[in-house]
C-alpha cells in the first residue's frame, strides 16, 4: 500500500502503481448489481467503462467512489485501500454524476471555493485555478451569478469544474456528455483529454460509444454486473475477429451473447 | 373540443392536481395514505376538545348581539381570513415559480385566459378547503352547542375563502409589476409571513401597552374598543352576523366573495400569461455583483460552515419564517420592556415563547442544514470523515439559532439574571432536541422540499413539537414551580428517548 503523502512525489507517478485496483466487487439489491468484479486501471490511462442500461456501471463507480458499500470486494486507489481509508482515497479523486449536483443558491465561483475548501486546497493555488477552469469551460460571462437559472449543461459545466479544481489523479465520471451541446461536449473533452495528458487518470461511463471510441486508452464492457470484454479498440477487433468493425457492432454483440447466456 | 368541454377538462386536471398536491402534503408517499387520513381524522376529531374550551363559551350566543360580542366574533373572523390569505399568497407564488406544466400550458393552443381563470379558481377552492378543514372542529362544537343555525359559519368560511384568494391574486400580480418577478418570490413570502401573524400580534402589542397583558381579549372586550367601534348596523359586523345564522346576510356576503373572485379573474387571468412569461425570462438575472474572485482560507469545516450560512442566508423560505418568529417574539420583547418600569408577573410567560420559538426555528433549521443537501454526492465523497461533516452543519444550527435568540435573553437579563439563565439553558436544550431529531430521522432531500419535510416522517414532526412544548413548558415551571419543572423535564426526557428508540438511526 502506498501513503498518502508519498503520491505527489514524481517516482510514485512514475511507478507501476495502479490508480484503480478493484477485486471481486460485489453488491446485491433484489438481484446481482455487481457480480465480484475485477478490475485495473493504470495510472494516466483513459478508461470507458460501457455497458446496457441496468448493467452495473454505476453501482461499480459509485461503490469506487465511496457513495456506496460493497458487499463484498476491495477497492485500491493508487494503493490505498478505500474501504479502510476512505478519507485518503477521496483526497485523490473526484466524482462527477449525469445529475450535476450544485447549489442553486451559489454561484459558480462561490460553488468551487466550497469545493476547494472541503477538499483543503491553499486559496492561493484554487483561486487562480478554478478562475482559469471556469474561463476554460465558456462560464466566463456567469461567474458571478447563481446557479438557479442555469441550463443542465452549465451546470454539468460547473460540477465538472468542481471536480477539477482539488486537482484529482483519478477523475470519475457518470455520464458526463448527457445534456451536453456540441460545444459544451468539445470542451469538456478537451480538458479531460488535457488532465490524462498531465498523469491524471480518467474512469468514464458513457452510452455515446463514438466518445469511447476516440478517447478511451482502453474500453471496458460490463453486462450483468460482470466484465465481459476488456481491452484497447484493436484488441477488443481482434477478440471479436474482425478488423473493420465498429465498436457499435461490438458492443451489441458483446451485448447480446450475454443475455442469450443468462 | 368545444371552449366550455376545454374548460371544464382542465378544470377536473386541476382539482386532481390540488388534491394529489394537498394530499402528498399531508400524507406522503402513496402507501402511507390510508394511514395518514385515519391519523388526520383522529387529529380533527382531537381538535373539538381544544376547541370546546377555545370557542364553547360562544356557542349560545343569541342575536342581537353586544358590540363587545360582535368585536370578538369578527377579530376571529378577520384572524382566519388573514392566514387564509397568507396561505392563497403563497399557493399564487406557487403557481408563477413552481409548476413544472407552465411550459406546456403555455406552448398550447388552448385559451391562456380561459385556462387561468380556472387556476385562479382552483386556488381559490384549495384555499377554502384547507379552510374548511380546520374549522370542521369550531364550527361542530357551535352546532352541538347552539343548535344547527351555527351551520351557517361554514357558508362565512367560503365567502371569506373566495375573497382571501381574490385579494392574493390581486397583491401578487401587483407585487410582480411594481418589484419584478426575481424579488417577488421572497417579497410575496415575507409578506405572507406578516399578514399571517401580523394580526394577533398587533393584538398582542395594544394589550400589552395598555393593560400589560399578552391576552388579546382583553382589547377586544375593552370599553376603549366598543367606543371606537362602528354601529350596530355597520355592514363590517356582516360575518359575524352571518356565522350565527342570519341566512340573508350570509347570501350577500357569498355574492360578494364570488363576484370579487368573478372580478380578479377577469382583470388578471390575460395578465397571467404575460407574468409567467416575465418570470421565466428573468430566471437567470440574480446576480452577486461584481466581487473579488480570491478565495479564502479555513478548515474543511470552515467551509462547510460558511457554504451553509451562505445558502440560509439566501433561503426566501428561510427568512420569511425567521421574520415570522421574530414577529411572534415582539409582544414578549415589549412585555420585557415594560417590566423595566413596572414589575410583572407575567414577565414569566417570555421564557416559554422564547424556549418553543427556538425549538421551532431549529428544527427547520436543521432540516435544510442536515437532510437539505443538494450536493449530497459532492460531500459524500469529500475527504473529511461523515461525523465532522454532521458536526459542521448542527454548529450552523446552534449558531445561528445563538445569533437570533441571544440579544433577547441579554435584555432578560437585566430584568431577571435566573429567568435568563434558565431560557438560555431552555434555548440550548430545545435547539440541541431539535437537531438530535432531524439526525436521527434524517434522509436525502433536495433543499426546495422543505415544504414536504413532514411528510418523510410524521413521528420525527410530532417528536420536534412535543419536545419543543415540553421544554417550553419545563423552563417556565423552572422559573416558576422548579419541582414541577422536574417532572416536565423528565417527561420530555422520555419523549425524546422514546424517539430516539424508534427512530432509524440511532448514531
Amino acid at each position: 500500500m502506498v501513503r498518502k503523502e508519498q503520491l505527489d512525489r514524481p517516482e510514485v507517478m512514475k511507478s507501476d502503481v495502479l490508480a484503480l485496483e478493484v477485486r471481486g466487487l460485489t453488491k446485491r439489491f433484489d438481484r446481482p448489481a455487481v457480480d465480484a468484479l475485477d478490475l485495473t486501471i493504470r495510472t494516466g490511462e483513459f478508461y470507458a467503462l460501457l455497458g446496457p442500461n441496468g448493467a452495473g456501471k454505476t453501482t461499480t463507480l459509485r461503490m469506487v467512489a465511496g457513495l456506496l458499500k460493497p458487499d463484498n470486494g476491495s477497492v485500491a486507489i493508487w494503493g490505498i485501500d478505500a474501504l479502510a481509508d476512505p478519507v485518503a482515497a477521496k483526497q485523490i479523486m473526484a466524482w462527477v454524476s449525469d445529475e450535476p449536483m450544485i447549489y442553486d443558491k451559489l454561484t459558480p465561483l462561490e460553488y468551487l471555493e466550497f469545493v476547494a475548501g472541503l477538499w483543503g486546497i491553499d486559496p492561493a493555488v484554487s483561486s487562480p485555478s478554478a478562475l482559469q477552469l471556469l474561463v476554460s469551460l465558456g462560464l466566463e460571462p456567469h461567474l458571478h451569478e447563481r446557479c438557479e437559472g442555469f441550463s443542465k449543461g452549465m451546470r454539468q459545466k460547473v460540477a465538472l469544474a468542481g471536480a477539477l479544481v482539488h486537482d484529482p489523479k483519478l477523475i470519475i465520471l457518470d455520464e458526463p456528455l448527457t445534456g451536453l451541446d456540441a460545444l459544451s461536449a468539445r470542451h469538456v473533452k478537451g480538458l479531460l483529454q488535457e488532465r490524462v495528458r498531465a498523469g491524471c487518470t480518467v474512469i468514464m461511463t458513457t452510452h455515446i460509444l463514438e466518445v469511447a471510441e476516440r478517447m478511451a486508452d482502453r474500453i471496458g464492457v460490463i453486462a450483468a454486473g460482470r466484465l465481459v470484454a476488456e481491452g484497447t479498440l484493436t484488441e477488443l477487433r481482434q477478440q471479436n475477429g474482425s478488423n473493420d468493425t465498429s465498436l457499435e457492432d461490438m458492443f451489441i454483440a458483446l451485448v447480446d451473447a450475454e443475455a442469450a447466456a443468462a | 373540443m368545444s371552449s366550455a368541454a376545454a374548460l371544464t377538462w382542465f378544470a377536473r386536471h386541476e382539482i386532481r392536481l390540488a388534491w394529489r398536491e394537498w394530499l402528498a402534503m399531508i400524507a406522503g408517499r402513496r402507501g402511507k395514505r390510508k394511514r395518514a387520513i385515519i391519523a388526520l381524522t383522529v387529529f380533527v376529531a382531537i381538535m373539538h376538545l381544544p376547541a370546546y374550551a377555545v370557542i364553547g363559551r360562544f356557542a349560545d350566543l343569541q342575536a342581537p348581539l353586544g358590540k363587545p360580542e360582535l368585536i370578538v366574533i369578527t377579530a376571529t373572523i378577520f384572524l382566519a381570513w388573514a392566514l387564509m390569505l397568507s396561505q392563497a399568497i403563497e399557493s399564487v407564488t406557487r403557481v408563477f415559480y413552481a409548476r413544472a406544466d407552465l411550459d406546456l400550458i403555455m406552448s398550447s393552443p388552448a385559451n391562456l385566459a380561459n385556462v387561468f381563470s380556472v387556476r385562479i379558481a382552483a386556488i381559490g377552492l384549495s384555499v377554502i378547503g384547507m379552510a374548511l378543514l380546520l374549522s370542521t372542529p369550531f364550527v361542530d362544537v357551535l352546532v352541538i352547542g347552539g343548535g344547527i343555525r351555527w351551520l351557517s359559519a361554514f357558508g362565512v368560511v367560503i365567502a371569506i375563502g373566495l375573497s382571501a384568494a381574490a385579494v392574493a391574486i390581486a397583491i401578487t400580480v401587483a407585487l410582480f409589476r411594481l418589484i419584478g418577478p426575481s424579488r417577488t418570490r421572497l417579497v410575496a413570502q415575507i409578506v405572507a409571513a406578516i399578514i399571517g401573524a401580523g394580526f394577533v400580534i398587533a393584538l398582542q402589542v395594544a394589550a400589552i401597552l395598555s393593560y400589560g397583558t399578552l391576552s388579546r381579549f382583553t382589547v377586544l372586550t375593552s370599553d376603549a374598543a366598543s367606543a371606537y367601534a362602528p354601529a350596530l348596523d355597520s355592514p363590517l359586523w356582516w360575518p359575524a352576523r352571518a356565522a350565527i345564522g342570519d341566512g340573508m346576510v350570509l347570501s350577500w356576503l357569498m355574492a360578494g366573495g364570488l363576484l370579487l373572485l368573478g372580478v380578479v379573474m377577469a382583470v388578471f387571468s390575460p395578465k397571467f400569461a404575460d407574468t409567467v412569461v416575465s418570470v421565466a425570462a428573468t430566471a437567470r438575472t440574480v446576480r452577486r455583483g461584481p466581487r473579488a474572485t480570491a478565495f479564502r482560507g479555513g478548515t474543511r469545516q470552515q467551509a462547510l460552515r460558511t457554504k451553509e450560512f451562505l445558502l440560509l442566508r439566501r433561503d426566501p423560505w428561510l427568512l420569511s419564517q425567521s421574520l415570522m418568529q421574530l414577529l411572534y417574539l415582539v409582544p414578549p420583547a415589549l412585555m420585557l420592556w415594560r417590566s423595566f418600569s413596572e414589575s410583572s408577573d407575567a414577565i414569566v410567560l417570555i421564557t416559554p415563547v422564547i424556549v418553543m420559538a427556538a425549538g421551532q426555528l431549529a428544527g427547520g433549521l436543521a432540516w435544510l442544514t442536515i437532510s437539505g443537501e443538494d450536493a449530497a454526492d459532492l460531500v459524500a465523497t469529500a475527504p473529511l470523515p461523515p461525523s465532522r461533516v454532521i458536526r459542521a452543519k448542527v454548529e450552523v444550527v446552534l449558531l445561528s439559532i445563538g445569533a437570533i435568540f441571544a440579544p433577547l435573553i441579554a435584555a432578560l437579563a437585566f430584568a431577571s439574571v435566573t429567568q435568563a439563565i434558565v431560557t438560555a439553558l431552555g434555548v440550548i436544550v430545545a435547539t440541541v432536541s431539535a437537531a438530535a431529531i432531524q439526525l436521527w430521522f434524517r434522509v436525502q432531500a433536495k433543499r426546495s422540499q422543505f415544504r414536504r419535510r413532514q411528510t418523510s416522517s410524521r413521528l420525527a414532526t410530532f417528536a420536534e413539537a412535543f419536545c419543543s412544548i415540553g421544554w417550553a413548558a419545563t423552563a417556565a415551571l423552572a422559573v416558576t414551580i422548579p419541582i414541577a419543572a422536574l417532572i416536565s423535564g423528565a417527561l420530555t426526557v422520555g419523549i425524546l428517548a422514546a424517539t430516539w428508540k424508534i427512530s432509524p438511526r440511532r448514531d
